[in-house]
């Protein structure tokens, strides 16, 4: 946790939490995820806390070791379990949709998560510090493997500039992926990051019929990767 | 400010939650489900059920609440299943699709342009 995060929250230690909140306006009813993955470090947390409204939140998600969902108290007693932390920010879209952005760890114990978390997600950024980008390779793989949309940010961080041409060959990437630099610090490059991937979305996804499912949200009928892709 | 939950030993979360540790297969509920409180809390309630009910009196996604509580999101999904059955909350699902509804698509690029 960085120096600002603790300050902020030093700040507002000595209030309720609820006089820390912003609440969302009464017709809200639709919330969207977009997920920004990339290795320690990299400024997910700062490009969350750019564009969002409100002062990015922490939380977690338990499972066991072996990766899977706990299904008894006795593996949390049992210390079996362990947990996976990741941060969220939130902008509201409008009357009706509101976007959850998270900032999450691309290590691989929080692939397991992935399905429980963030499945139905719109698409992901995978941020990459060119200094690393060896670390970006398997978050690329499993979004790839989910048939999660995505697009790779550079952070800058001031480091050597490389040809796009480079980094795609470093990163393996696809043609159709969008790769743009950004700076995670700033709220218009932020929200230009964002403008990409939904655009992106919506590309991929332009010459499929829509097939409507609306209301009938089943958390167990999820999207095969095949609907996913094709 | 720490992990939630970090210092929440297993037996506070056994008692939260009468011992079950997972939302169950069925859990209706999405990180990003908005929640809504039906009534407000009553004395003697579960304080993690009334803390629920005082957050939801405007809408407030689980990963929220979650965070809010500083309880893992299994755990908040339990306390919301209950409190949904006893009707005390509404839920708003997420409007989800085999693909993005290509209007929603339009209505998030006009939100981002907007920012
Ligand atoms: N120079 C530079 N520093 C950045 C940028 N983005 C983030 N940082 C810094 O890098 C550090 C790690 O960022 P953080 O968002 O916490 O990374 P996370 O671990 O991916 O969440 C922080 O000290 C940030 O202030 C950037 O675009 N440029
Ligand atoms: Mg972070």
């Amino acid at each position: 946790m960085d120096s600002a995060t603790s300050e902020a929250a030093a700040e507002q230690a000595s209030q309720p939490a609820s006089a820390a909140r912003t609440p969302l306006g009464a017709t809200a009813d639709n919330g969207l995820k977009i997920v920004v993955v990339g290795g320690f470090g990299v400024g997910k947390t700062t490009l969350v806390r750019s564009v969002s409204e409100i002062r990015p939140l922490n939380t977690e998600e338990t499972m066991t070791r072996a990766g899977e969902h706990i299904d008894d108290i006795s593996e949390v007693r049992g210390k079996k379990a362990t947990t996976v932390a990741f941060d969220f920010g939130r902008i509201t879209l409008d009357a009706r949709n509101v976007l959850y952005l998270f900032g999450a760890p691309g290590q691989e114990r929080f692939w397991f998560l992935w399905d429980r978390l963030f499945s139905g997600t719109l698409g992901a950024v995978v941020l990459v510090d060119t200094r690393r980008i060896d670390d970006s390779w398997y978050a690329i793989d499993r979004l790839e493997h989910h048939g999660t949309p995505f697009i790779v940010a550079c952070n800058d961080f001031g480091g050597p500039t490389y040809a796009p041409s480079q980094i795609r060959d470093a990163l393996d990437l696809d043609p159709q992926v969008p790769l743009l630099d950004c700076d995670a610090r700033s709220r218009a490059s932020g929200k230009q990051v964002l403008i990409t991937l939904v655009e992106h979305v919506k590309k991929t996804y332009a010459n499929q019929a829509p097939v409507r499912d609306q209301d009938t949200y089943a958390p167990h009928a999820p999207v095969s990767e095949q609907e996913l892709t094709r | 400010m720490s992990r939630p939950g970090r210092d929440d030993s297993p037996d506070r979360l056994y008692t939260l939650t009468g011992g079950r540790a997972h939302a169950t297969p069925d859990s209706p509920f999405d990180l990003v489900t908005l929640v809504v409180a039906e009534c407000d809390p009553t004395t003697g309630m579960q304080s993690e059920h009334a803390a629920i009910l005082r957050l939801t009196q405007q809408p407030t996604a689980v990963v929220e609440l979650a965070a809010e509580l500083k309880l893992p999101v299994s755990i908040t999904k339990i306390l919301l299943g209950d409190l949904l059955a006893a009707g005390r909350v509404s839920a708003r699902h997420p409007r989800r699709a085999a693909v993005p509804d290509p209007d929603v698509l339009e209505q998030v690029l006009v939100g981002l342009r907007n920012l």
